[in-house]
């Protein structure tokens, strides 16, 4: 069971905003889908899954990069060809 | 012969949420041929935004893999289709951009999560499209709109430009009217990319046979159970009798992991999911953030008016099972569910060639019929297993309920797409017939 | 003191020297060019995009795995670290968690007390986050610039016990390290930012301080012997040492706790679904090591004759031991002790004392000043001034000379008692000074000191010291 508290908490820990009209339903959605999960518990070490494709890798090669436009293009903010972010404290 | 398609369709039942007025096509086996691709898939200078607000106005810079090879296949891109946000459903209701109607019924949804894409070929606005298929998202629309619809052997198809929900759930897959164009369409897409390390070297090269004598087809009892409404059963239960009368044979058998395959499934696909939308902050792309705010609140601001219920309770969900204390009993305990549901499978389809069964537990609900998430998860508990495994699963068309389609599903062996389409094929024309 | 016993590991970053990024083909040359332009949709992290391993990478780290001694493991897997920071643009970094590439090496250091082994916890590889500049201020709104041009380099991320003792050792591991990694040709020193520490620093018995942001070889020992005595302050006075994470701020050369958002951190680490586990265990036998520091430090003394101290500094970084083997090469008999002494002594406290790589200065060049210095065609302190002057040229980038013709140019040939000049400057100089030699001849021995410097001036610098000396006394003996 977890409490509008610990959903806050996780919110927090997802940088996910939840409105305090939302926090109650949204808590007992949440309790409701966790205790499904339970079904979880009764499975047993089993099966080990196949690792048939290992060792994936591509050679050391230089391949054109985007276009500095492309980089910016979709950003909200730039400056002098570096994207614009809200402040770090 | 390459040329330029003038694509202005009805879409009353909006399938679309872009279309190209005037779609180039090339030379190639689907030369002119009209292909609509959902809008989770990347397409370069068209914008792409997985039905939510927060990719709003984003245009790739780059196409998705199997949209190159649409294109070197002279296919026209006519438009993106409507989805549930970010993959996150099963009807197609959790768009932002308001929902895609059933075709069949319009009081009723059309699937999800690859609603508009169903929704566009049972309108007959395209005779093809690409869908994504993560616990369903192609074989559920195809059920509820009466079409065709394959998820291929996990890594069969490069997810390169796929936008990710759960990447070691999801493969980008063919839907069309019929069995013979989702053939063909998959012939297209599939095979390597060096860009995905996923991806295996299996393309695809089959005309669909409809030969199936001598085929063992598995039938799971819990694919007949409780949760699955009687009326479908047994429109199913007489198509895979069809399938008897062409030469196979029908063989009980059972999945006990079935018991725990959702949960398993939810877990992973919300741990997944939490990790790779945590990049959608404004900065890059997306709805600008605000810079008077520091950084977390600005960031927190943006995903919050700008992710949907669904989408937020799932990254949230996600959080939580991977979070430090309860990654054991979640994340973690999900993987050994998840190996022990593809070594059920496995384990079956040692002894019989497929396994068929509906692909959805009802019908299509009516919009808004089912609100609570829970609710919902349930409907995907026959699709979600063949996800898990990574093993090939097609849904078509076999017979109406009350008068809406009702979708038999086919699963076969990891990389036997070709025998699971066979079978497909061989249904198909015998009803033709 | 055991309970002021001092406890260090460190956790070193070192960007791999590759060509491509560590999960696209991006050029990793990114240093002299503006921002955003060594990007592509998958190091920004564009939905959609996919990593694909640089498998140099990989190699590489293997190398050093080798060389420090580390067990590779048998099956390696990529994990996702999850946080959110405006250089991360995934929102996760892609590294190795629970399955490292390889663990268990060690490494030979100089101690406090003698030659001790550093125990290396874990090696894996992970990308370099992109980089973030501060900007504005208070009236105007702060806010940050985002370059992720730096975004994917490969990073190898090396861990060790706790086993260094005091700021010094760290500082000799790193070196130690640092020549390792060269010498292995993996990673480039001269390349800024290419080295990031942190470290965790306790007194024994006392809670475990955690250092980040050490950004420099001098750094680690500035934010070491500073924590350490912030530390021992707070045990001095009965106060507890808090468990916490700080930051080096090495203008002021203080640590500074980090905000509490940053004190805990979930990562909720999970395996990387886009990647594929790696078996290269098999490969540990068929890499080839160069020969390392230590082994080229005995060869150095062996071969040409250096003095452990010697060999020690020259071998102390690659290009130096490179510089060094060069310029003796045309005559390794000759040259070897003279080459030594003036590279170790001489020509490294020049190019520190004008940030200069040695890379500018031709082996060549160098060869031919010590040539004129075997020859006493020049004395030393005119050795010296015609080294500066050749190093000033390269690193001005000006026309550059040899050194026979800056010596030329400059008049800097020594004067020999054979062309008289030396012996008339001598004489003069006796005429010029009786009072320093008659106290000389009084017994005052270094009164003749007064008259060498006397000569040394008349002759410029040109005299050389032991033949003025052997002159001079022939000199002041006669007058006897």
């Amino acid at each position: 069971m977890v409490t509008e508290k610990d959903v806050e908490h996780i919110a927090d820990l997802a940088d996910i905003g939840i409105g305090t009209e939302e926090l109650g339903t949204f808590t007992q959605q949440f309790n409701a889908i966790l205790s499904y999960f339970d079904l979880l518990d009764q499975v047993r070490e089993g099966a080990i899954p196949g690792q048939e494709l290992v060792n994936v890798m591509r050679e050391d090669t230089v391949r054109p990069s985007l276009p500095q436009d492309d980089i910016l293009r979709n950003a909200a903010a730039t400056e002098d060809g570096f994207i614009k972010a809200p402040r770090v404290m | 012969m390459a040329g330029t398609l003038r694509f202005e369709p009805d879409d009353r039942f909006h399938a679309f949420l872009a279309t190209c007025r005037d779609a180039p096509f090339g030379n190639g086996p689907l030369s002119g041929v009209p292909v609509a691709i959902k809008d989770n898939i990347s397409t370069m200078g068209i914008e792409t935004t997985c039905a939510s607000r927060i990719l709003k106005g984003y245009i790739p810079p780059y196409d998705a893999h199997a949209v190159n090879l649409l294109k070197a296949a002279g296919a026209a891109v006519c438009g993106k289709t409507n989805m549930d946000e970010f993959g996150m459903g099963t009807t197609t209701e959790n768009s932002a951009f308001g929902p895609t109607l059933n075709p069949r019924d319009p009081e009723r949804v059309p699937g999800g999560s690859s609603g508009g894409s169903a929704a566009a070929i049972a309108a007959g606005l395209v005779p093809m499209a690409l869908g994504t298929d993560t616990g369903g998202s192609i074989r559920c629309p195809a059920a509820f709109c009466g079409i065709v619809g394959l998820k291929p052997t996990y890594g069969r198809v490069s997810r390169y430009g796929l936008i990710a929900y759960a990447n070691s759930l999801e493969q980008i897959g063919p839907m069309a009217c019929t069995v013979s164009d989702v053939s063909k369409l998959y012939s297209v897409i599939a095979g390597p990319d060096p860009r995905d390390s996923t991806s295996c070297d299996r393309p695809y090269r089959h005309t669909p046979s409809p030969d199936i004598r001598g085929l063992k087809i598995g039938i799971p009892e819990e694919y007949f159970g409780k949760g699955v409404d009687p009326l479908v059963a047994v429109v199913v239960r007489k198509a895979i009798g069809t399938l008897e009368e062409l030469g196979a044979t029908a063989v009980s058998c059972t999945l006990p992991s079935m018991q725990y395959a959702l949960a398993a499934y939810y877990v992973t696909c919300t741990s997944e999911a939490s990790s790779n939308l945590a990049r959608f902050d404004g900065v890059r792309y997306g709805p600008p953030a605000d810079p008077k705010k520091s950084w977390h609140e600005a960031f927190r601001d943006v995903r919050k008016r700008s992710f949907g219920k669904e989408v937020r309770r799932r990254i949230m969900l996600g959080t939580f099972a991977l979070s430090s204390g309860y990654y054991g009993k979640y994340y973690a305990k999900a993987q050994i569910a998840r190996a022990n549901v593809r070594a059920d499978f496995l384990r079956v389809l040692a002894d019989v060639d497929v396994i068929a069964g509906p692909t959805m537990p009802t019908v299509a609900f009516r919009l808004g019929e089912k609100s609570d998430p829970l609710a919902m998860y349930l409907s995907d508990i026959l699709t979600v297993p063949a996800n898990l495994a990574g093993i090939p699963a097609i849904s078509l068309p076999c017979g109406t309920s009350g008068g809406m389609p009702v979708g038999l599903q086919i699963m076969g062996q990891h990389f036997a797409d070709e025998r699971v389409i066979d079978v497909a094929y061989a249904y198909e024309q015998a009803v033709k017939a | 003191m055991s309970e002021q016993q001092v406890i260090v590991g460190l956790e070193v970053h070192c960007q791999l020297d590759t060509k491509s990024k560590l999960f696209c083909g991006c050029s990793t040359d990114y240093r002299s060019d503006g921002p955003n332009t060594h990007v592509c949709e998958v190091c920004l992290g564009l939905p959609g995009s996919m990593p694909v391993l640089n498998r140099k990478a990989v190699e590489y780290a293997m190398r050093v795995a080798k060389a420090l001694h580390c067990e590779v493991v048998s099956e390696s897997e990529f994990s996702r670290k999850n946080y959110f920071y405006p250089d991360l643009d995934k929102a996760y970094q892609i590294t190795q968690y629970d399955k490292p590439l390889a663990e268990k090496g060690v490494l030979g250091i100089e101690g406090d007390d003698g030659e001790k082994t550093v125990r290396i916890t874990r090696i894996h590889v992970e990308e370099d986050p992109g980089r973030l500049v501060h900007m504005g201020n208070a009236e105007r709104g702060r806010y940050s610039l985002v370059d992720y041009n730096r975004a994917g380099i490969p990073l190898i991320e090396i861990v060790t016990e706790p086993d260094m003792r005091s700021p010094k050792e760290a500082r000799r591991f790193l070196n130690k390290l640092r020549a390792t990694l060269e010498y292995l040709g993996v990673f480039d020193s001269e390349k800024e930012g290419s080295l990031r520490v942190d470290a965790n620093i306790s007194i024994k018995g006392s809670e475990r301080v955690e250092v980040k942001n050490i950004t420099s070889y001098k750094g680690v020992e500035k934010a070491l012997t500073f924590e350490i005595t912030r530390q021992k302050n707070l045990i001095r006075r009965g106060q507890a040492v808090d468990r916490e994470t700080r930051h080096f701020l090495e203008a002021r050369g203080i640590t500074q706790a980090a905000r509490s958002k940053e004190q805990e951190h979930d990562y909720r680490y999970f395996p990387e679904p886009d990647l594929r586990p790696l078996r290269v265990q098999s490969w540990v036998k068929d890499i080839t090591l160069p020969e390392l520091p230590d082994a080229r430090r005995e060869r150095f003394i062996r071969q040409y004759g250096c003095s452990m101290n010697h060999a020690k500094t020259l071998t102390g970084e690659l290009r130096l031991a490179n510089f060094f083997e060069d310029v003796v090469a045309p005559d390794p008999a000759g040259l070897s002790s003279l080459a030594a002494t003036w590279i170790a002594d001489t020509l490294i406290g020049e190019l520190n004392y004008r940030s200069m790589s040695i890379g500018l200065l031709e082996p060549a060049a160098f060869t031919a000043l010590l040539r004129l210095l075997r020859a006493r065609t020049i004395t030393d302190k005119n050795g010296i001034e015609v080294l500066r002057v050749i190093l000033d040229q390269r690193l001005k980038g000006e026309p550059k000379e040899s050194p026979d013709q800056v010596v030329s140019r400059l008049h800097l040939a020594k004067t020999t008692g054979d062309d008289g000049a030396l012996r008339a400057a001598i004489r003069e100089a006796i005429a010029e000074n009786p009072k320093a030699v008659s106290d000389y001849r009084a017994g005052k021995s270094a009164s003749s000191n007064f008259i060498v410097g006397q000569v040394m001036k008349k002759t410029r610098g040109r005299a050389d010291p032991a033949e003025l000396n052997r002159l001079l006394t022939e000199e002041l003996q006669k007058g006897a």
